[in-house]
């Protein structure tokens, strides 16, 4: 007999600016203020991001994508944390972190190439400012780090921001990445999206504290959002970002959230959480609660939401036509990108796999 | 207008079949993008299909309860061809489609006529074979041991692979019969999902707690009646009410006169406690084309009979059509099986883990019955009462099973007792 714990659930010590119900509310440390077109844009934002998210699930589902991880009931945290980002920072996202890639400007079709399985990346890192999706749990906030502890050599005031999960939180590469981020005062911020599962495993397998506690340890400050409050995710994440370039070092951002779709389409929530859970989750949705704020504001009308509904839908069928329509790349680009410069072995084995090619013949492959 | 075909997609990374659970459209229906026209089980959940296509649907390519091989044809869908899709329509089989293990390559290598052997490109070492010769590694190995070179043994395998027992018996040994075969020894089965969950819960149970069985016949006739005036009183019209729902009652009672039978084991640091439970949480198992499932009417106790017959019935259907949330199925505090239903009499049912006691029923049936000194025909039932022999001693089990049987034996008088005590 389990009775349903009420970790998972509540976070009553989280930065809140936007309540569940869509009431802005007062925080005694942060605030953020935005114009009334900026706050229609996050709503944008959102619901375009949810629409990339759910055409790309329908798509999976019909054979046209190998894998996708859905980031349905994150995008707060995660369009609100790319939105306070300044042109010259550079995100380290997860495999999750549509919302994020968003706010950096990547196409939603670079998103999805890779899933399927027709780019390794998708997306130039430098010139969008944001590695490509790491699959690999938790190494991303290595590269945050190192990327950020050269920012400080370079004598800039951009910041880094690596993107992580709960489940990342018990890896070894994050908990190294948090050593060398303190000691060595990396200009990065650490943004976990607690979304309370890893796979199948809930968040007190991870850590016996909250997550966000656990930074006191390495010696920087750690702080706990309502990460499906966009106004408190931006706050709370501008003045983290304000710390790094000021050179106060790393913050962990813990944005407590839900991940209402299954771990990525292989996977079947069913089987180890209860329906209950997700009740709970719905009534916190993150665009919902922007959308009755802006509403009650009288901020934006029935016209503009429908607008954006409109958009998402024309969004959703460029997705779907434009995934079916990728060109299948030549097996020779799988060597592209291995290394910077060339390399004897990778010429090698690039010449032996277009001598097997070759071996096939003129006909065109359908 | 063209028929577009959707064939079952590898949802899953590498699974090879889904069973059709359920279609939620039929010929002639209208489908649009991204509508739910499916549900399916792999290996790995049970998902909904959405339609690629918008159009009326033409034809179901496969029945409910079929397995489906990835990549075969499961509906067509007449309807106007998207204006922006490609030319000829792509089926995506190079993503999603998995590995197909028939069927002629896409490609054929060129310079491939018998008698050619291609130059080795690099330095081969001059023991490896160059003919093909399909065998699994194991197998390779065992032929390397022996010293028999395997490009030289006949192959019997079903896809014209050297198997284990064809190079036994090139080496003269004696041939192993193999150890999978779907048409001599028997079929082999996975067990998986559902059934493996349960598997693996009994397995857990009977291993743990030492069971104790007992069981008790019971002249159904008075519950029987109970049973009919019930599916006459006002507001049960729409309800089924079966003996199942009595004998429910009745453990419910028996719980509540005797509290230790619906109680849980636990292990502590110091030993083990035994946790007895106030509410009564009445697990029901259902036979479901899934396998064997208990869903659980929380707070069973406050229930009076036509409710607790509502609650089965709504439980039992949803575990039936494959829809019970985990909450549905966990935190019960003691089952109720009806074996019954299969035309049996009783048995030595296992106690569902985290709990310490079962009561199976068995068929309603008239037998021979001895009443003030004469033998009539009456219906009679079997109980059989399973309980953790660490937790409930005999006397304790026997008066919680005496207790369900007399409540059974006479509905009425049993409930005005309680009320009387």
């Amino acid at each position: 007999m389990t009775a349903v714990s009420l970790d998972g659930v509540r976070s009553p010590g989280a930065v809140q600016l936007l309540s569940p119900e869509g009431e802005r509310v007062a925080h005694p440390e942060y605030d953020i203020a935005l114009s009334d077109a900026e706050l229609r844009s996050l709503y944008r934002d959102l619901v375009l991001v949810r629409r990339v998210d759910t055409e790309a699930t329908a798509l999976q589902r019909q054979g046209e994508l190998g894998l996708w991880a859905s980031c349905l009931g994150q995008e707060a945290a995660q369009v609100g944390s790319g939105r306070v980002l300044r042109p010259g920072d550079f995100a380290f996202p997860t495999y999750r972190d549509h919302g994020v890639t968003w706010t950096r400007g990547v196409p939603p079709l670079d998103m999805l190439s890779m899933f399927r399985g027709v780019t390794n990346g998708g997306w130039d890192p430098l010139q969008k400012r944001c590695a490509p999706y790491t699959i690999v749990i938790g190494n991303q906030a290595l590269h945050g780090v190192g990327y950020a502890m050269g920012i400080r050599l370079d004598g800039s005031d951009d910041a880094a921001i690596a993107y992580f999960g709960d489940g990342a939180t018990a890896e070894g590469d994050v908990n190294e990445a948090f050593v060398f981020a303190s000691v060595f005062n990396a200009p990065v911020v650490f943004f976990c999206q607690n979304n309370q599962w890893a796979i199948s495993q809930p968040r007190d397998r991870q850590s016996r504290v909250p997550i966000y506690e656990r930074a006191a340890g390495f010696g920087f400050p750690g702080v706990q959002v309502d990460g499906n409050d966009i106004l408190a995710v931006m706050a709370v994440t501008r003045h983290a970002l304000d710390r790094a370039r000021a050179g106060e070092g790393p913050t962990l951002i813990e944005a407590f959230t839900y991940r209402m779709a299954a771990h990525t389409s292989s996977d079947d929530p069913t089987r180890y959480r209860h329906a209950d859970e997700l009740e709970v989750w719905r009534l916190r949705d993150p665009i919902e609660r922007l959308k009755v704020f802006l509403a009650r504001q009288g901020l934006a009308d029935r016209q503009f939401f429908d607008q954006v509904e409109r958009e998402a839908d024309e969004l959703a069928v460029v997705v779907r036509d434009g995934v079916r329509a990728m060109p299948e790349p030549p097996s020779q680009a799988m060597f592209d990108h291995v290394y910077a410069e060339p390399h004897r072995l990778i010429e090698e084995q690039r010449r032996a796999v277009a001598d097997y090619d070759a071996s096939f013949g003129d006909e065109v492959h359908a | 207008m063209g028929a577009h075909v959707f064939s079952l997609p590898d949802v899953g990374e590498g699974l090879t079949e889904a069973e059709i659970l359920r279609w939620l459209v039929r010929p002639g229906d209208v489908v649009a993008v991204n509508q739910m026209i499916v549900e399916i089980e792999t290996a790995k959940a049970a998902v909904e299909l959405p339609c690629p296509f918008a159009g009326v649907v033409e034809e179901l390519h496969a029945a409910e309860g079929q397995i489906v091989a990835v990549g075969s044809p499961i509906i067509s869908v007449l309807g106007d061809v998207p204006a922006a899709a490609p030319g000829p329509q792509r089926q995506a089989v190079l993503v999603g489609y998995g590995v197909r293990e028939d069927g002629p390559p896409a490609r054929r290598r060129r310079r491939e006529a018998p008698g050619t052997v291609e130059a080795p490109e690099a330095a081969v070492q001059e023991h490896q074979p160059m003919t093909t010769v399909r065998a699994k590694p194991l197998v390779r190995k065992l032929a390397r041991e022996r010293g028999i070179d395997i490009s030289t043994v006949p192959a019997t395998g079903q896809h014209g692979e050297v198997t284990r027992s064809d190079v036994l018996a090139a080496a003269g040994g004696v041939a192993m019969p193999p150890s999978v075969s779907s048409d001599s020894a028997g079929d082999r089965v996975p067990v998986r999902g559902v059934q493996r969950a349960m598997a693996e819960a009994m397995v857990q149970s009977a291993f743990t707690a030492p069971h104790v069985t007992e069981w008790v016949d019971v002249d159904m006739s008075r519950a029987m009646e109970v049973v009919q005036r019930l599916r006459e009183a006002p507001g049960a019209a729409d309800v089924r009410i079966t003996p199942m729902i009595l004998v429910a009652a009745g453990l419910i009672r028996a719980a509540r006169l005797h509290p230790r039978i619906n109680s849980t084991w636990v292990d502590s640091a110091d030993g083990a406690d035994v946790v007895i439970h106030r509410a009564v949480h009445l697990g029901i198992a259902a036979d479901t084309p899934r396998g064997l499932l208990v869903p659980t009417i929380k707070n069973a106790s406050a229930l009076g009979l036509v409710d607790l017959a509502r609650q089965v019935q709504a439980l039992i259907d949803t575990a039936r059509a494959g829809r019970s949330t985990p909450a549905d199925l966990t935190g019960g505090t003691i089952t109720l099986t009806n074996v019954g239903v299969f035309g049996v009499d009783g048995g030595t049912p296992i106690i569902n883990p985290g709990q310490t006691s079962i009561l199976a029923m068995g068929r309603v049936i008239d037998r021979p019955w001895v009443v003030a000194g004469q033998v009539v025909a009456r219906p009679v039932m079997q109980l059989s009462f399973s309980f953790d022999h660490r937790v409930i001693d005999g006397a304790l089990g026997s008066r919680a099973l005496q207790s369900v049987a007399a409540f059974l034996q006479d509905p009425a008088l049993a409930l005005m007792m309680d009320d009387a005590g």
